[in-house]
């Protein structure tokens, strides 16, 4: 038996621990998602009816399987509210993926052109506001674009605009916020594919008498694809579910999937349809997961 | 010639320059209008700590900033145990029943919304009719963040050269002794870097806080949050500056914790 097989009797055994925490705190919190997205809203504290209770044996459970209802994902399908906000959240997470990727390019290339030893300089810079605090960084946008705020200010002096623009409780406000908040996940997927490129694949396009700008669109870009991808669905994932920055910074007309969550839940009360939304948002998310997992696999598998 | 296609053209300057300024003038003018003296945000009456003061006189925020700090504390030093945990079986034990569902449940709460965290776990709470507070909150931040130590940690764990702790059971070491004398030393910065990550996710937090928090003790987040959805006000940009600065002071700790870990050279993990 060598070392290693020794070895890993006792790690195992580490894996205990985490092991009941996560199937405690992470999957039994799901089946009670699931469990009251599927039963009747009641006006008594907690505000649902609870659907089996184990202390009342076998027959109770059969009892409360007989009352499963499907009746709160009707309500999500067949209520305006709900299927706006969903196709709400999915125009604004593919918009703002669209806008990260526009910026986010550019800078990830300048940083992977950069010299060698400036690189993880760069790399830091960007990472940093990443630890920053995410409220605060919104809360800043809101300094600058409220009436009064920076951004007018300039607009006014530079006689761009005669009088201030209402930016606050827009859709731009919100665009810039997630753009703002989520740029760093673009750009950082993104510099590692440009970073790793060969240079001799552009040395060979150019000696071949492609110009620097075919050489980019002939190489360069066709080989950061798969950056492009890790990067669009990093961004794109969290965003749908994004709640903090549509609730502060765009207007109260429409809400994404998110908010519609948060809304029926603290401000109705309305327990059952807000966990039916949770599980309606979590079906929204599982192609991309799935696709981003696969895209993974594929560069660890390219890598070696 | 083969050096000018790698070389920078002014596009690049221009777009790197431009970007790292959109990533932080934000910030930077949050930071120079903390300590600004008049009461209106956008007006400059001069410098002064008036902000600060009005902080520290605060009664409700400095509770809240209390009970942040501490949740943080608690969640970052359970989440850091429970997470090495996690790496060490992931990358050492091999293949064991219940792994694929081990591992994909470490990785889940990575992706997972917060508000769906947030609710499913409020919904546990409720059902067990667990009191609502600073141990639901500290419970709450400790699922989502080992999750986060334990990547930091495992990658780091993966680097290893397993001979060193195969050449300590060759000279006699049992396994646990191996890992404990040999094997933990050396990924100590990774496992600090990891607690320092999970610290500051759990001072940012605010949708999981509120969901799993009670009347009475709202976290620093939810306390910022709700004086923001009211408007600007000048104390809120002076406890901003103040968690930046130390958020700051996190990541310069964090980083020379990295660059120890990385003594041989290979390049340490962004985090």
């Amino acid at each position: 038996m060598s070392a290693r097989r020794i070895f890993a009797q006792p790690a195992r055994y580490a894996a205990i621990a985490p092991y009941l925490w996560m199937v405690l705190f992470f999957l039994l919190p799901f089946g009670f998602v699931l469990k009251i997205s599927l039963s009747q809203t009641a006006i008594a504290q907690p505000p649902y009816v609870p659907l089996f209770d184990l202390t009342e044996g076998w027959e109770a459970v059969k009892a409360a399987f007989a009352q499963l209802s499907l009746d709160n994902f009707r309500l999500l399908v067949s209520d305006n509210l709900y299927i706006s906000s969903y196709l709400r959240s999915l125009f604004v997470a593919v918009t703002s993926t669209l806008i990260l990727l526009v910026i986010g390019y550019p800078i990830a290339y300048g940083m992977a052109r950069l010299p060698r030893r400036w690189q993880p300089v760069a790399m830091m810079l960007v990472i940093v506001p990443f630890w920053t605090s995410f409220l605060i960084r919104i809360y800043a946008w809101i300094n600058i674009l409220q009436h009064d705020g920076l951004l007018n200010k300039i607009l006014l002096a530079l006689h761009l605009v005669s009088t201030p623009v209402v930016w606050l409780s827009t859709d731009s406000a919100m665009y810039i916020g997630i753009v703002y908040s989520y740029l760093p996940f673009m750009i950082l997927p993104l510099y590692a594919t440009l970073a790793r490129m060969d240079a001799s694949l552009l040395e060979a396009a150019s000696d071949l008498g492609s110009s620097p700008r075919q050489a980019f669109w002939l190489v360069t870009f066709p080989l950061s694809l798969p950056g492009v991808g890790a990067g669009a669905l990093l961004c794109f994932i969290p965003i749908v579910g994004e709640f903090v920055i549509p609730d502060l910074l765009a207007g109260s007309g429409s809400m994404m999937i998110g908010q519609t969550l948060w809304l029926e839940f603290f401000t109705n009360k309305d327990w059952p349809v807000a966990s039916a939304a949770a599980i309606a948002l979590l079906v929204l998310l599982v192609p991309p997961l799935l696709l981003y997992d696969r895209l993974q696999r594929r560069t660890l598998g390219a890598a070696g | 010639m083969a050096r000018k296609v790698n070389s920078l053209s002014p596009f690049n300057v221009t777009s790197l320059a431009l970007g790292l300024a959109f990533l932080y003038l934000p910030i930077i003018i949050l930071v120079i209008y903390s300590f600004n003296d008049s009461r209106l945000v956008t007006v400059w009456g001069g410098w002064s700590l008036r902000w600060y003061r009005e902080f520290f006189n605060d009664r409700a925020m400095l509770d809240a900033a209390w009970m942040s700090l501490r949740v943080a504390a608690v969640s970052a030093t359970i989440a850091t145990l429970l997470g090495t945990m996690a790496a060490v079986a992931l990358v050492r034990g091999e293949r064991f029943r219940g792994r694929p569902l081990f591992s994909g449940m470490l990785y889940a709460p990575l992706v997972m919304p917060e508000v769906i965290s947030g609710l499913s776990l409020l919904l546990l709470f409720v059902a067990l009719n667990a009191e609502r507070g600073f141990w639901t909150v500290s419970i709450a931040h400790t699922t989502l963040t080992m999750c986060f130590v334990t990547v930091v940690v495992q990658s780091r764990l993966a680097s290893l050269d397993r001979s060193l702790e195969e050449a300590a059971m060759d000279l006699g070491c049992d396994p646990v002794r191996a890992f404990l004398s040999v094997t933990l030393p050396l990924i100590v910065p990774a496992i600090a870097a990891g607690w320092m990550l999970a610290f500051t996710l759990s001072l940012d937090d605010v949708v999981i806080a509120s969901f799993t928090t009670g009347p009475g003790s709202a976290t620093l987040p939810i306390r910022i949050y709700s004086e923001v959805r009211l408007g600007v006000k000048p104390e809120i940009n002076a406890i901003s500056t103040m968690v930046i600065a130390f958020i700051a002071v996190v990541i310069v700790i964090a980083s020379l914790a990295s660059k120890l870990s990385s003594s041989q050279g290979e390049s340490a993990a962004p985090l």
